[in-house]
């Protein structure tokens, strides 16, 4: 009976698996039928890649309670990474396996600026945060606007000025060039790798959430002061949030990346990133099934509108607010527990909880 | 040597001595009172002791070794757990999960562990929820262990504070008026719970509290603030009679 309650935040984790993995079965079968419209079915890898924005904005955000303004930047760091990668390893080693690392590296670099942030910026009280990495996703953006990086035979080569700086021999090539980003990627993201990373990063968050290091973060969030009155290193916790969330970012600009064989900075900027917040403030603040299911429907909504036209904007707006109600009214979020317990129950009985 | 050795301990706010001169010394497994009027400075102390401020002079020695300088976290890692006269709990966490936060040095695992799930996992956290729960049931919170922290009533509340602190593995708990907003009824019971708590787990406990016959009726040794200044130290019994100490009530009601 008592274990059966302290089992909870497993079963909400197994109904959140629960849904991606029905929603991509529907899809499979639809798509299978033939009647995916061509322009939502060349949405269906962002998708994959702003819910996992959305799942890891919310653990900054939701879960650590920092404001995070410059996500996108981490995406764009995680994007460039993936795809120099990519562009560099494509002709030497099979397809797969050049994938696999350039979302590592993604990942990875994502991660490492993360840390260098938060290093700094995380030790203050206060929202510092919001104002430094609102600046980060303006400067990295720029930056990577007016980065060149060409190859040639004795070797890489960068400048922030333009390309002919690059000084080239006549072997080289140019790699990032500058506004005009990256070119040539193979597109080799697919709606299953989506799927995949989705679950992934799923697993990831929910476990890191229902864990020791999961508590210690949240405690942070509920009341710094007494978080620290019962050992909690406050720094470390917020670090390795944080970075984890940059991570996850990272991982979802790399997947992004290769859904396209042109790669430019502007896609991430200042809209992006309140894009992500606005999905996981509808979702709800700490709810992070709420979040994969809020960041999939306003993705999509806006193809599905197009036969409204002009009306397009109203609908949107209407189905924002709706959403935003069904997760912030107490009387609909008893009605839904109620429900989740019911649909959950006979899941536990049968394991004979 | 006592546990708790404090000496000429001192904090100015802007020329405000809050507190001065403060000396007290705690002996392992005592209960002592901190008592005096409002604004006397007692819940500074409190802050002093635990890190939350730092001391602009004197010591504080906790078996042995000085904490002063000392972030609140590993003053506490050092054995100094405490409760908040504004009640702090994680409200947005279960009450089991307030409990396992404060189980964060005493029952570990890596972050990894947690992600991967490894067995280490399920074994530690199979540890923390048995500990939790027998601490959760010293205060007859059990029942409770899956509900927000936020939704129990206020009294509850102050005894779940308890309860996490004590979760830390304190040497010395203290503990931040743990009665107030308690009807007699549940006055009457947390003393039992204090009593039984320091006999349990054979810890000192420094306790501040307006409720006088609380204080009387539990404490071993009390020392009277007013002022930031200590003017009585001793058993209940001379306290309670030292004119300086019925002068500084008075005069506070004045
Ligand atoms: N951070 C601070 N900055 C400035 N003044 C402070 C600060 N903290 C406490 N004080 C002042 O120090 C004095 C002692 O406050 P303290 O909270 O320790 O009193 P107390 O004895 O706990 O009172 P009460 O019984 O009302 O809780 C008060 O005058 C208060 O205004
Ligand atoms: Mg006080």
């Amino acid at each position: 009976m008592k274990i059966k309650s302290l089992n909870h935040n497993f079963r909400r984790s197994l109904v959140t698996y629960g849904i991606v993995i029905a929603a991509f079965a529907v899809i499979q079968i639809i798509s299978g039928m033939g009647m995916l419209t061509n322009s939502l079915s060349g949405q269906l890898v962002p998708i994959c890649a702003y819910i996992i924005m959305a799942v890891s904005l919310n653990l900054t955000v939701g879960i650590l309670g920092e404001l995070s303004l410059g996500h996108a930047g981490f995406m764009s760091v995680g994007a460039f990474m993936g795809a120099f990668v990519s562009v560099c390893l494509t002709d030497v080693m099979p397809g797969w396996l050049s994938l696999t690392l350039a979302l590592l590296a993604g990942t990875a670099a994502a991660a490492v600026i993360g840390l260098l942030i938060g290093i700094p910026v995380l030790r203050l009280q206060g929202d510092y945060l919001a104002i430094v990495t609102l600046a980060f996703g303006e400067i990295i953006k720029n930056l990577l606007n007016s980065f060149y990086v060409g190859r040639d035979a004795s070797g890489f080569h960068f400048s922030l000025k333009d390309a002919p700086s690059l000084n080239l021999d006549e072997t080289g090539e140019i790699i990032i060039n500058g506004a005009q980003g990256i070119t040539g990627m193979p597109r080799s993201a697919t709606f299953t790798l989506g799927f995949v990373l989705i679950l992934i990063t799923l697993a990831i968050v929910q476990n890191l959430i229902d864990s020791r290091t999961g508590r210690a973060i949240m405690s942070i969030r509920d009341n710094r002061i007494a978080a620290e009155s019962v050992g909690v290193n406050i720094t470390k916790y917020k670090l390795i949030g944080f970075s984890v969330s940059a991570a996850l970012a990272g991982l979802a600009g790399a997947m992004y990346a290769h859904n396209f064989s042109t790669l430019v900075a502007r896609k991430f900027d200042y809209n992006t990133s309140i894009l992500v917040l606005v999905f996981i403030v509808v979702g709800g603040l700490g709810n992070i099934r709420g979040s994969v299911i809020a960041a999939a429907a306003l993705t999509v909504l806006p193809e599905l509108l197009r036969g409204f036209s002009d009306y397009r904007m109203l609908v949107y707006a209407v189905v924002l607010i709706v959403m935003m109600l069904f997760n912030q009214s107490p009387q609909l979020a008893a009605w839904r527990r109620k429900w989740t317990a019911k649909l959950t129950r006979g899941q536990a009985d049968g394991k004979g909880a | 040597m006592a546990l708790l050795e404090v000496r000429n301990l001192g904090i100015t706010f802007g020329g405000l001595h809050a507190v001065e001169k403060f000396s007290v010394s705690v002996e392992k497994g005592q209960l002592y009172g901190l008592i005096g009027p409002n604004g006397a400075g007692k819940t500074t102390v409190f802050n002093l002791l635990t890190g939350v401020y730092q001391p602009t002079e004197g010591e504080i020695v906790l078996d042995g070794k000085s904490i002063v300088g000392q972030k609140p976290a590993v003053i506490n890692k050092a054995g100094i757990a405490r409760t908040f006269q504004n009640i702090r709990l994680f409200k947005d966490m279960t009450v089991l999960d307030n409990v396992k936060v404060a189980l964060h040095n005493q029952v570990k695992y890596s972050a990894l562990t947690g992600v991967l799930r490894l067995p280490a996992y399920f074994k530690q956290e199979r540890v923390m929820n048995e500990k939790a729960l027998s601490l959760l049931k010293i205060f007859d919170l059990e029942g409770e262990a899956a509900q927000m922290a936020s939704s129990l009533p206020y009294g509850k509340q102050r005894k779940l504070e308890i309860a996490r602190a004590l979760a830390t593995g304190p040497k010395l708990l203290l503990l931040d008026e743990p009665a107030a907003g308690m009807n007699p009824n549940e006055t009457a019971e947390l003393m039992e719970i204090v009593r039984l708590v320091r006999d349990r787990f054979g810890i000192a406990i420094l306790l501040i509290e307006h409720d006088m016959s609380f204080v009387m009726g539990l404490c071993e040794r009390i020392v009277v603030l007013d002022y930031g200044r200590v003017i009585a130290e001793g058993d209940p019994e001379t306290v309670r009679t030292d004119p300086k100490v019925i002068a500084a009530y008075l005069g506070g009601e004045a």
